[in-house]
């Protein structure tokens, strides 16, 4: 496959979920037609955030909780690039979570796909910001004491316009909602549960494939008060799927110069251009 | 002729106008202008002040004797007036306090008359402008050009009221306009857009905030993505981004504001990815004196950022400098794929002078950016090992079938993570080599004054002015004394140090801050000691004159 690096295999667990969202990412980007040149990935720290590794596209492999940040500056820079976010929800909620809020303040055209597992990985099991309020793990031995961060319910309120929640033990599911993702014009958050095999051994994928059901068919993905109602369903049923899509203007269209003309890479770059500046200075 | 005038009263009492239009005028009638403003880090009340000071013959500092003091309050007066020449007078409204040398004007009345309070310094102006023997032409038509015709109208009155107000004392005769009149900040933002940056972002904080305003004002007109993001981590790592995906970049801040970039400096370090950053210092530590002045940061520049990376620092003198040293910095930092850091201070930043204009054929754009021939391999290396430590740079999504992948734990030539012992090391190597090439194109100090001098003086960014009149001062009355003022910081520049350092008798650091950190930095890379240091922490710029008094101390 175009999107495959022969050499480098992934240095995740047997049976971890990011390999199954890697198998849907590539088949969503195979399903869209996007050369390997065509699309960034860029990513923080953690398990999830080797992807860029793992998938033979252009790859920002930045900072922990950092991934964000960068992807704006491409996608300004180079509005044809497929901009694309890959972390773990420790890199995107806790360490970065003041890009996450920023950035969907600013509705710019990236795809970002949260790799949930509800537990820190790499840095070996200790609670992230989505683990469950009472949860022991190796560093909170009586528990979490800390409420869960609820993202799709974060992303809601601060006015994200595509919002939907993914399971990476439902391949042919989460292919259709990347590719939607993808596609959406403005920031699209994509939850994925993942379990993890090693540390959490609570949300295993047992537990999520006992919770999570699809939205039904005639569900109205525009309806903003049954999002809110979906995305703080996590109990003995969790729904996955798109809970909220409608069309907003992106922050990059609402630079005229960017809208209408080609890409800000482009551009001759002349000196004597800014030189009519030093009128004001007279 | 050598005049200044001081106007100072509460933060929101139309100074920042009063001082712009009088500045404007001495440029337009000819003179060299130098102006520097003290003001505190409120939006109302408080004390702030403006040095205005303009010559016929070029000036590169403020002074602390002044002619004329323009007390907008009590508070001016009291504090000002032990700053005046022998000669010198106070202008205040005639309800201010009394004082031997103030010549009352019924300036609120007048304005009142004129139906607007707010014009009373305008009228003060035209006071001013009588005094010193100017006609009005020159404010009145930058009030023109300046204010809406209902506004200019009025204040055009005010200028002539205040004008009848006062006698002659001068009758200085006007000069051709040569000059722009400019601050270190405005320079620093025009030299960026000269250069072609396409991306600046920002968060604001106070001294740095001008460049960020100056960059934005122009980003429609200029077609730049200007971004006031969420915090400074984030300005660093998104520059980075836009600079990965190939357009030029730079972000900006003061000293906390750099010091949450730090973490993203050192990955601009591993990644190789060219960006432009600039530091305008003020004092700290940590909030410290937001509004005034220091060059506490130095060691900072050269040293922030976890883990070692080469990078190249540029402190700023003058103006021209800033505008000079800017564009030469997206130069550098895209042949050597390495951060560039330009160090500025409040002082720079906010003292407007009168410079050459800027020659923009002077400005080259040199990229360094690949296409399909950099793809020797059947896959792009994008830290291909080279001779010179720099691989070839193609940008992502312009060689079709080619990726471009950068990672910021240590990699192998593709940017895939490694844990190899063997690749660590030559990838380091590599990084490090780009020092050797930067050391070419290092800059040698400025010197002033001796060029064999018995008494050399080291110092470094916007000390620059008022070591430059000392010096000149000095050498009138026969002392043999020299300075070197460093631009390029880092990698350190040593031949003219070791040159004019071995026949002086005497070494004098001139620095603004506790440490000497120029001092040390000078020790380490040339085994050079200073014999005396004369240094200044109080958040207030040296003066010419004042360095003057403490040279002579040392001497």
């Amino acid at each position: 496959m175009k999107y495959d690096y022969k050499l480098y295999e992934p240095s995740w667990c047997p049976g971890c979920g990011n390999y199954m969202i890697r198998t849907a990412l590539k088949q969503a980007l195979e399903e869209l037609e996007l050369e390997p040149h065509e699309v960034v990935l860029s990513s923080g720290i953690g398990q999830a955030a080797k992807m860029p590794h793992y998938i033979k596209v252009n790859g920002f492999n930045g900072l922990h909780g950092r991934a964000l940040p960068p992807a704006i500056g491409i996608k300004m820079a180079n509005k044809n690039l497929k901009v694309i976010v890959e972390s773990g929800d420790g890199d995107t909620y806790g360490e970065g979570g003041n890009h996450f809020i920023h950035t969907i303040r600013r509705n710019i055209d990236i795809a970002h796909f949260v790799h949930d597992n509800q537990i820190y990985g790499l840095t070996k099991g200790q609670a992230s910001p989505t683990t469950a309020m009472g949860q022991k793990t190796t560093l909170q031995f009586d528990g979490v004491k800390v409420e869960p961060l609820q993202p799709l319910a974060l992303a809601l309120t601060m006015g994200a316009g595509f919002v939907a929640r993914g399971f990476s033990g439902d391949i042919p599911h989460l292919v259709e909602i990347m590719k939607e993702a993808i596609n959406y014009k403005g920031y699209a958050l994509v939850d994925i549960f993942q379990p993890c095999v090693v540390w959490n051994k609570v949300n295993t994928f047992a537990w999520y494939k006992e919770r999570i059901y699809h939205l039904p068919e005639d569900y109205d993905y525009t309806n903003k008060e049954k999002a809110f109602e979906k995305a703080t369903e996590f109990g003995d049923k969790i729904p996955i799927g798109i809970l909220y899509k409608v069309e907003k203007e992106t922050y990059e269209d609402k630079f005229q110069f960017i809208k209408n003309g080609e890409p800000l890479v482009d551009r001759k770059l002349n000196p004597m251009d800014a030189e009519k500046l030093m009128k004001n200075f007279y | 002729m050598d005049y200044s005038i001081l106007v100072g009263g509460e933060a929101g009492q139309g100074m920042d106008t009063f001082a712009h239009i009088l500045e404007k005028t001495l440029k337009r009638c000819g003179f060299y202008v130098f102006t520097h403003s003290d003001y505190m880090s409120r939006v109302r009340g408080g004390h702030n002040f403006f040095y205005i000071r303009f010559s016929d013959k070029p000036i590169y500092s403020y002074s602390l004797k002044v002619d004329v003091v323009f007390g907008l309050n009590d508070e001016s007066v009291r504090l000002h007036s032990p700053k005046l020449k022998e000669e010198g007078i106070i202008i205040a409204d005639k309800e201010i306090a009394r004082d031997s040398k103030i010549v009352h004007l019924p300036l609120m009345d007048t304005a009142r008359d004129l139906k607007n309070s707010r014009v009373f310094t305008t009228i003060g102006l035209g006071a001013i402008l009588k005094y010193f023997g100017l006609s009005l032409k020159s404010s009145e038509e930058i009030i023109e050009e300046e204010f809406k015709e209902e506004i200019a109208t009025i204040n055009i009155k005010a200028l002539y009221a205040g004008y009848e107000m006062v006698n002659r004392k001068y009758d200085i005769e006007t000069l051709e306009d040569k000059n722009i009149l400019i601050d270190g900040n405005q320079a620093v933002g025009l030299g960026a857009i000269a250069a072609g940056c396409k991306f600046y972002c920002g968060y604001p904080m106070t001294p740095s905030t001008g460049v960020l305003n100056f960059i934005a004002a122009h980003a429609d007109e200029m077609e730049i993505a200007v971004d006031q993001v969420e915090d400074e981590v984030a300005a660093l790592n998104m520059a980075l981004g836009a600079s990965y995906a190939g357009v030029r970049a730079m972000t900006g801040s003061s000293g906390g504001g750099f010091a949450l970039m730090v973490e993203a400096l050192s990955l601009a370090g591993i990644i190789e990815v060219p960006v432009v950053l600039i530091n305008v210092q003020r004092p700290g530590p940590a909030t410290g004196f937001p509004t005034r002045t220091e060059q506490g940061d130095l060691r900072f520049m050269i040293h922030a950022g976890h883990g070692e990376f080469p990078r190249m620092v540029i402190a700023l003198r003058n103006p021209e400098d800033a505008f000079y040293q800017t564009a030469r910095a997206f130069n550098l930092a895209e042949k050597y794929q390495i951060p560039v850091l330009l160090v500025s201070d409040q002082y720079l930043a906010d003292c407007r002078t009168t410079t050459k204009p800027f020659d923009f054929n002077k400005i080259e754009i040199e990229r360094y950016i690949s296409g399909a021939e950099a793809i020797t391999d059947k896959e792009y290396k994008r830290y291909k090992i080279t001779e010179n430590g720099i691989s070839p740079r193609i940008l992502p999504g312009k060689v079709p079938g080619q990726v471009v992948l950068i990672d910021s734990d240590e990699h192998d030539e593709w940017g895939h993570i490694t844990e190899s012992d063997e690749i660590r090391t030559k990838m380091v190597d590599k990084r490090m080599k780009k020092l050797e090439g930067l050391k070419s194109e290092v800059q040698e100090p400025w010197i002033i004054g001796d060029e064999e001098p018995e008494n050399l003086i080291v110092c470094w960014g916007s000390t620059y002015g008022a070591v430059k009149e000392a010096v000149d001062s000095l050498r009138e009355e026969d002392v043999s004394i020299g300075a070197l003022v460093f631009g390029d910081i880092w990698p350190f520049p040593t031949e003219r140090l070791l040159k004019m350092g071995k026949g002086a008798k005497k070494i004098i650091d001139i620095e603004q801050n506790a440490t000497a950190q120029l001092d040390s930095l000078i020790r380490e890379e040339a085994l050079i000691k200073s014999t005396e240091k004369i240094l200044k922490y109080d958040g207030r710029p040296f003066s010419g004159d004042e360095l003057y008094a403490r040279l002579k101390e040392v001497l």
